[in-house]
């Protein structure tokens, strides 16, 4: 008789349930997963490596492809830590747009977890119905930047430019007729304020659809109920951060506990799970969306009364106006070193760190003095999150390996580097 | 118009009518799956806010043609280390079935193939054969994810062809035939004599047997995209899986038609026993109104988009929780449910069972 062997199983890294290019070997008895044993690598690009041979503001548009769906986040965290070493103050407006667009961010990798998650799941129809909020929220990445999705946005010192006073809009198209047009139009025909505006009042309901499908149908609680439970204690000795740590009923915000930019004056509470299953990690995160909708509102209204300069007027960091520059000897020098050398920061070290859509995303950044950081390490939360999966997914059946990548809302560009 | 026709056909003998008759009926039937697949893919459209395939000829509709010829040319490949006999086959195992099924559905009081006195049995006969087909695929393509797929699929269906059995037991007892034909005539009279009111438990039971039976969502377990990305037929290319896809549809609209016969009363009117007989005999509106396979087409249609509308709807079960369904709810409630109605019958309880 041949000797009982468990069945090995190959889970990527093409498997549609990956996200990305997790590679999962599964050692399996029948159906119940024995041992996963996540590999990780397979999209290294070695971003620490590069930033390292780059003068500070070129690795800005690296941190958007990280983790790439929760882009300007991953440059807020960079910037903020070349600011701290540099002890630059950056204008209030500025601050409170990041923390707009971070709460966008937020919203927006939030959205997409709760697709890939629900469609992991089966439920397919939340995918779609996630990705058309998203579209919104991409269309304010690219009026403030130009850019969809690796906007460039942040910079050491605010932000690129002002919010734009009007907002794209469609045209008539084989694709679009007149009422398309309308219809698509009718938030763009004033400021991205008063699209953002807009989308605040709209987003609310939107959740509740979400919510609909899912918060209460049986087989969605069936399948998450008491799925991948992580103890508070265990969260903790796991470095859990952000979603996955307060799902376990942990209450800790970065926002909250070390507050960065503005964030100390905004009003937002905090959601915590119970059970620290994966179905308390949902309704976290659902929850996190309407508070950041929040958030997004009290930062609308506050930038509409505040205008004022949204980068420091330290040309040592940030370039002079175009004008300027045609038309002064120092501004030219200026421009000149900024474009060619860029600047250097003091000799030391720095660790800052903000709370992303994911956790904790740090970054450590030693100079030597020069225009180039000595070292950078960046602390990506799915990495620990990722380490995690085994624990987690040890004795529950396929199907429930699959929920637990979901719930960890694992994207491999942050944790690959 | 039947005369005329019989009056054409009347030279030629009655085998090779009934076997031209069969071959316009199976290209019917495969026109039927190709759109029922483009259907599915404009409802879930509809559902999901997007457009769905509109591109190929007007309004989409040439899509599932330009699917098959692309299906068609593609290569079919054959894994290392595959049994290659058994890979080959094992499509056909599994579209024959689908439609061998139908030769007992009759569309209306005289339009049927064959008029078997044990059309039940023989329905339940050919949608179990299907299973093979799925559990050979998986077993010939050598790869882990179609044998963990073909496990399921076996598990599967045995625990959901008895719960479906017994739902098909009620129907048997409360119209004492196995002749499809008859069954449908039992229910005449009123929409309320139809058997979805009196055996409404087992209406329910067989209709979400029949989705797991057709592996469709939320019982998708045996494809189980996100976990064993396509299950059994992940190896299969080209026509090897365009039968697979064949018979799927084909099977869910197998099921949709019984279930329309077997509750719904299959081409009977639902305007019988409400508007006065009078009307049914009025030229054209009595046709249309009056009991005829449009109705029974009608009722397919409406369950066909009800497994659309699930599939967008539900998330999917787990492989235990669908095995706990079957075996722990729904066998115990046709149970039940027979039993009930075996009471309901020796007594000869008004309105339904005198």
């Amino acid at each position: 008789m041949p000797e009982l062997r468990n069945y090995t199983m190959n889970f990527g890294p093409q498997h549609p349930a990956a996200h990305g290019v997790l590679r999962l070997v599964l050692e399996m008895e029948g159906e119940v997963v024995q041992r996963a044993d996540p590999h990780i690598g397979l999209l290294h690009r070695a971003t620490e490596k590069l930033a390292e041979s780059k003068p500070y503001n070129h690795s800005i548009g690296y941190m958007d492809r990280l983790d790439y769906v929760s882009m300007m986040c991953n440059e807020h965290v960079y910037v903020l830590a070349i600011e701290k070493l540099v002890g630059l103050e950056v204008p209030v407006r500025a601050q409170y747009i990041r923390v707009m667009f971070d709460e966008i961010t937020r919203i927006l990798n939030h959205l997409l977890w709760l697709g890939a998650h629900a469609l992991d799941i089966g439920a397919m129809t939340v995918f779609l119905y996630a990705f058309r909020e998203r579209e919104d929220l991409m269309d304010c990445y690219e009026a403030v930047s130009g850019a969809r999705m690796h906007a460039t946005y942040y910079r050491p010192g605010g932000v690129h430019r002002d919010l734009p006073a009007q907002m794209p809009k469609y045209a008539e198209s084989r694709w679009h007729d007149k009422k398309d047009v309308a219809r698509l139009n009718r938030a763009r025909t004033g400021s991205l304020l008063d699209f953002i505006e807009d989308f605040t009042q709209r987003f609310p309901g939107c959740v509740d659809e979400y919510e609909t499908l899912l918060t209460e149908n049986r087989i969605w609680k069936q399948r998450t109920v008491d799925i991948g439970i992580v103890s508070p204690e265990r969260a903790l000795q796991l470095g859990f951060t952000g979603p996955m740590l307060r799902g376990s009923g942990v209450e800790w915000d970065l926002r909250r506990k070390q507050p960065y930019e503005v964030y100390e004056h905004l009003d937002f509470q905090v959601p915590v799970g119970v059970n620290g299953d994966c179905y308390d990690r949902y309704l976290v995160r659902i929850e996190e969306m309407r508070q950041s909708n929040e958030i997004i509102r009290q930062c609308v209204d506050w930038l509409r009364a505040h205008p004022g300069p949204v980068m420091v007027d330290n040309h040592k960091i940030s370039p002079p106006a175009r004008t300027q520059m045609k038309m002064g000897m120092e501004e030219l020098i200026h421009h000149f070193k900024l474009f060619t050398e860029g600047y250097c920061l003091p000799q030391g070290e720095v660790y800052c760190a903000i709370e992303h859509p994911k956790g904790e995303m740090g970054i450590y950044l030693v100079s030597d003095g020069a225009n180039k950081p000595y070292r950078l390490k960046i602390r990506a939360p799915g990495f620990a999150h990722l380490a995690a999966l085994d624990e987690m997914s040890r004795g529950h059946m396929l199907a429930d390996v699959v929920a637990i990548i979901g719930t960890q809302d694992i994207v491999f560009g942050e944790i690959d580097r | 118009m039947i005369d005329w026709w019989q009056s054409l056909v009347a030279p030629f003998p009655p085998l090779l009518l009934t076997m031209a008759y069969m071959l316009v009926f199976i290209l019917v039937l495969f026109a039927c799956v190709a759109y029922a697949t483009l259907a599915e893919r404009r409802v879930l459209g509809f559902m999901q806010v997007r457009l769905g395939p509109n591109r190929v000829g007007p309004r989409g509709l040439g899509q599932p043609i330009a699917d098959a010829l692309k299906l068609m040319f593609k290569e079919m490949i054959l894994p290392h280390d595959a049994d290659r006999f058994l890979f080959r086959t094992a499509p056909l195992l599994s579209m024959a079935p689908a439609i061998a099924a139908w030769a007992v559905i009759p569309f209306s009081e005289h339009l049927n193939f064959a008029d078997i006195n044990a059309g039940l049995l023989y329905i339940l006969a050919m949608t179990s054969l299907g299973v093979y087909g799925v559990i050979v695929a998986g077993w010939a393509s050598n790869s882990k994810y179609a044998l963990l797929g073909s496990l399921r699929s076996a598990a599967q269906i045995v625990a959901y062809e008895i719960a479906m059995g017994f739902a098909l037991v009620g129907v048997l007892m409360a119209s004492g035939s196995l002749n499809l034909g008859d069954i449908v005539m039992e229910q005449q009279g009123s929409i309320f004599n139809w058997y979805w009111l009196p055996l409404f438990p087992l209406f329910l039971t067989y209709l979400i047997a029949g989705i797991a039976e057709t592996n469709r969502a939320p019982f998708d377990v045996v494809e189980g995209e996100s976990e064993i990305v396509a299950g059994f037929h992940v190896e299969y290319s080209g026509m090897g899986f365009a039968m697979f896809f064949l018979a799927e549809y084909a099977n869910i609209i197998l099921i949709s038609a019984l279930t329309a016969l077997l509750f719904l009363g299959g081409w009977l009117s639902p305007l019988e026993g409400i508007v006065p007989a009078s009307v049914f005999h009025l030229p054209v509106i009595g046709a249309l109104l009056g009991s005829g396979a449009h109705w029974f087409v009608a009722k397919t249609c409406f369950f066909i988009f009800c497994f659309l509308w699930f599939r967008a709807t539900f998330p999917r079960y787990r492989y235990d929780q669908i095995m706990r369904l079957g075996w722990k709810v729904l066998l115990p409630v046709t149970l039940v449910w027979i039993v009930v109605e075996g009471v309901f019958l020796y007594l000869q309880l008004p309105p339904w069972f005198d």
